[in-house]
């Protein structure tokens, strides 16, 4: 299965592997969201929609199915 | 003009760019908007050194030159037209230092039009708490630009942009990346096809359509046509662009810039675990809510009464100090009391935008688009509907423009049209006298029913937008491309010179948007009022003085004049034992108050049998059904224009002749039904007024800002339909059903 950012529990990290390129928005890219960075997931609202995510720096919150398309590899350990 | 410098100030959102515009401008700053389109326009001048001067436009917040909305579409369109009056001298870009990475990813792009570029770093202030440290001079040499270390908050770094500014024909407009490397095959094409044009701008012009529609699509160069690519591979080579920028970008700041995160507190960790709690953070954002509301009608009704009190001594003045005659007239009850009825709002709609734009800067706002979202979005709504929403409790104007940063069309729409029915603060006036006039007094759990009824018509216009909103989700299709996002700045301590431009930009737009239309649909009122083309309007004088000789006074009349009376007799007997002075006394008053009572008996008549009186028997029948009476209609008519003016209509009519709240209060219970014989305002007939003005449109400056922001008449007028006939359905159906 593939692991996403919207699979993240709170204060959970992983590395961006890759993701849908005609989904996904170039703002997102813009911010930061690139292959190889690293992403936070912060804070979830209420049914786990949006997420608040910190992606190399950046604070934003993302709709779910946006953060499904967002492929990761993720990091082990405690925060 | 021509010697200024011209400077254009672009950046991401959040960079506290507007703050640098405000150091550098001062109050030499003046809003307006780009021809044709409602994307607001922001210039100002600086002052230099030696009587020098820079002429700034401040360009919306953007994060690339990659523009997704028609705000960013303008900022990239200047930026590329060389022959536009506006074409900047140079570009002062700002970033915000603990994100500089990401910004200046727009500063190379902005480079690389070969612009002239002065980098600004805002917020040095906080470096330190950040653990950040740079090495400016070393950046400046990479990016071969000059950089401003600035602080906003503390008021540092100013001077040095300033002089950078004046120094501008010393920066380099050497590119950062070579745009070819992305697909050499297509650039070298692109070059062939347009050898005279530089190719990162083409590269600029070429993608501008790939995510909206763009205001011009020519390319330069004329009919030439180019094999423009598919928007799919566009997009991709966009990919690979921004991230060779931040190839680019982390090489340069591994040797100048670094971050000690451990010297990084966490204070910001700590405030989002509380205010973005699940539990915890719907309470605070209900807490502030209420505060807020609270705040508003607390501290509004002192000015308030304050403005009233004023314009209603205005218009006597000019009563009594111009001759008498019709220019008269219409300056003192057609102008000075139009311009009062836009005035009195000021106090609420200001006081709101205070605590908006505090939340707005402390970057709390946010934080409620992310907790609200998700609930939002069954009606068919953002999170970011939610700003409009409670911006619409005030007035609907600024409401409906602070939908702009809403990405779905379809999520915008529906959020302008469900806003106005939010209860404004022009439903207040006649709320409150209403129910002052129908709810009976009581208690119920410590709260009188009359509160308890204010409450829930707001609670109603919250549930009317709500429900509307989820059944236009179901109506509409409308596809939508865009993405929800929004940036969760860090938090600050709010810029009190921001939050003060803020309040005093939003209470111009309310005055101007909506003020202009209230001005007029107020004079055409009086003219509609005040002419009339009948017999018995021209001879309303005679007609009354020869009914008041015949009959007597009206019953209404009468007791105006013993009541009045009866408490000057009191007042005298309590100065004067004198008998015969006693009487005497009287017997003038006697004079004055018929005298009183007769032209206002005139005055009413003159309105009956005016042009509005008689629209006003035109309607009857389609109201009498709600309950109303040919008075009321008219009331419902004027009112079309801007709710408020129901009440200041119904006080001409009764010819009370004067706005006092409870005199007109007075006389409205003393109304009688002529078919039914009992008061006419009774509580059917309240509750169905009520209702009525919680649902109808009743305000042109909504149609005309809705009209603005939607660019076709088709969404006003839906509204207007859809609105009017759900409140006229309502109010018949409480009528029929309480009478």
């Amino acid at each position: 299965m593939r692991f996403t950012v919207a699979h993240l529990k709170r204060g959970e990290r992983g590395i961006i592997k890759s993701f849908d390129q005609d989904i996904l928005p170039i703002k997102l890219l813009e911010l930061g969201c690139l292959p190889g960075n690293e992403v936070e997931l912060i804070q979830e609202a209420p049914l786990r929609d949006p997420l608040y995510i910190n992606v190399s720096g950046s604070h934003i919150a993302i709709r779910r199915t946006v953060a499904l398309q967002i492929e990761i590899e993720p990091i082990q350990g405690h925060e | 003009m021509s010697k200024d410098i011209k400077v254009a100030l672009i950046g991401n959102p959040n960079t506290g760019k507007t703050s640098v515009f405000n150091r550098l401008t001062g109050l030499n700053q003046k809003v307006g908007n780009y021809p044709g389109i409602t994307v607001e326009k922001k210039q100002g001048i600086c002052r230099l050194s030696r009587g020098k001067k820079a002429h700034i436009v401040d360009l919306p917040g953007t994060y690339s030159l990659n523009t997704t909305s028609l705000d960013e579409s303008v900022a990239v369109e200047l930026l590329l037209n060389r022959n536009a009056p506006d074409f900047p001298d140079l570009v002062v870009v700002v970033s915000d230092v603990e994100n500089l990475k990401r910004n200046l990813l727009l500063f190379t792009q902005i480079k690389d039009l070969r612009l002239p570029a002065v980098l600004v770093i805002n917020m040095a202030d906080r470096m330190k708490r950040k653990g950040i440290s740079l090495d400016v001079a070393a950046l400046e040499k990479k990016l071969q630009t000059r950089i401003a270390l600035v602080s906003t908050r503390k008021n540092t770094g100013i001077e040095t942009l300033k002089q950078i500014i004046e120094e501008y024909r010393c920066l380099s407009c050497q590119p950062t990346i070579d745009i070819k490397t992305i697909d050499p095959e297509y650039f070298q094409r692109l070059g062939k096809a347009f050898p005279n044009e530089d190719l990162y701008k083409l590269w600029v012009v070429i993608t501008q359509d790939v995510n909206f529609t763009p205001l011009q699509k020519k390319l330069p160069g004329g009919e030439k046509s180019f094999e423009i690519k598919s928007r799919q591979e566009l997009k991709k080579l966009q990919h690979k662009e921004t991230i060779k920028r931040y190839q680019f970008i982390n090489e340069i700041l591994k040797e100048s810039y670094a971050v000690d995160l451990k010297a990084a507190r966490g204070l910001r960790a700590s405030i989002d675990r509380v205010l973005t709690h699940r539990i915890f953070g719907y309470l605070i954002f209900f807490v502030i809510l209420l505060t807020i509301f609270q705040a508003i009608f607390d501290w509004s009704s002192v000015p308030m009464d304050a403005i009233d009190a004023f314009f209603a001594s205005a218009s006597e003045w000019v009563k009594g100090a111009l001759p008498e005659g019709i220019l008269t007239n219409l300056i003192a009850e057609g102008i000075i009391a139009g311009i009062g009825g836009i005035v009195i709002f000021i106090p609420q709609i200001a006081f709101l935008f205070l605590f908006i734009s505090i939340l707005e800067e402390s970057g709390y706002m946010s934080r409620v688009v992310f907790l609200m979202d998700r609930l939002m979005r069954p009606f068919g709504l953002s999170g970011k509907s939610v700003v409009p929403l409670i911006s619409g409790t005030a007035c609907a104007i600024p409401a409906v423009m602070a939908t702009r940063n809403i990405e779905s069309w379809k999520e915008r729409l529906i959020t302008i049209l469900v806003t106005p029915f939010m209860t404004c603060s022009a439903r207040l006036p006649v709320y409150l006298i209403i129910i002052s006039l129908v709810i009976p007094q009581g208690r119920f759990l410590g709260l009188s029913f009359q509160a308890l009824a204010l409450m829930m018509l707001y609670l109603l216009g919250f549930m009317a937008a709500m429900v509307s909103a989820w059944a236009l989700n179901r109506i509409l299709k409308i596809p939508t491309r865009r993405f929800f996002m929004v940036e969760m700045p860090n938090y600050k301590l709010p810029l009190w010179k921001n939050v003060f431009y803020t309040v005093v930009e939003k209470t111009k737009s309310f005055v101007y948007g909506a003020g202009k239309i209230i001005l007029a649909i107020s004079i055409v009122l009086w003219f509609l009022g005040s002419t009339g083309f009948t017999e018995d309007y021209n001879n309303a004088e005679t007609i009354v003085s020869d009914r008041v000789a015949g009959q007597g006074y009206t019953q209404y009349s009468k007791n105006y004049i013993a009541s009045n009376l009866e408490a000057y007799e009191s007042a005298l007997e309590a100065e004067t034992t004198d008998a015969s002075r006693i009487a005497d006394s009287l017997e003038a008053r006697r004079g004055d108050l018929e005298a009183r009572a007769l032209s206002q008996e005139i005055a009413s008549y003159r309105l009956e049998h005016s042009i509005i009186g008689n629209m006003g028997k035109f309607i009857e029948p389609l109201v009498q059904p709600l309950g109303y009476d040919w008075k009321i209609g008219i009331a419902v008519i004027t009112s079309f224009a801007a709710r408020e003016v129901f009440v200041g209509t119904l006080a001409t009519i009764y010819s009370v002749g004067s706005d006092e709240e409870e005199t007109i209060k007075n006389r409205m219970a003393a109304e009688i039904n002529e078919e039914k014989g009992e008061p006419l305002f009774n509580l059917a007939s309240g509750v169905s007024l009520l209702l009525f003005y919680a649902f109808a449109m009743q305000c042109m400056s909504t149609l005309a800002i809705v009209k603005r922001e939607t660019n076709s008449w088709k969404w006003p007028l839906l509204q207007l339909a859809f609105m009017s006939t759900f409140a006229y359905l309502t109010a018949l159906a409480a009528y029929q059903i309480l009478a």
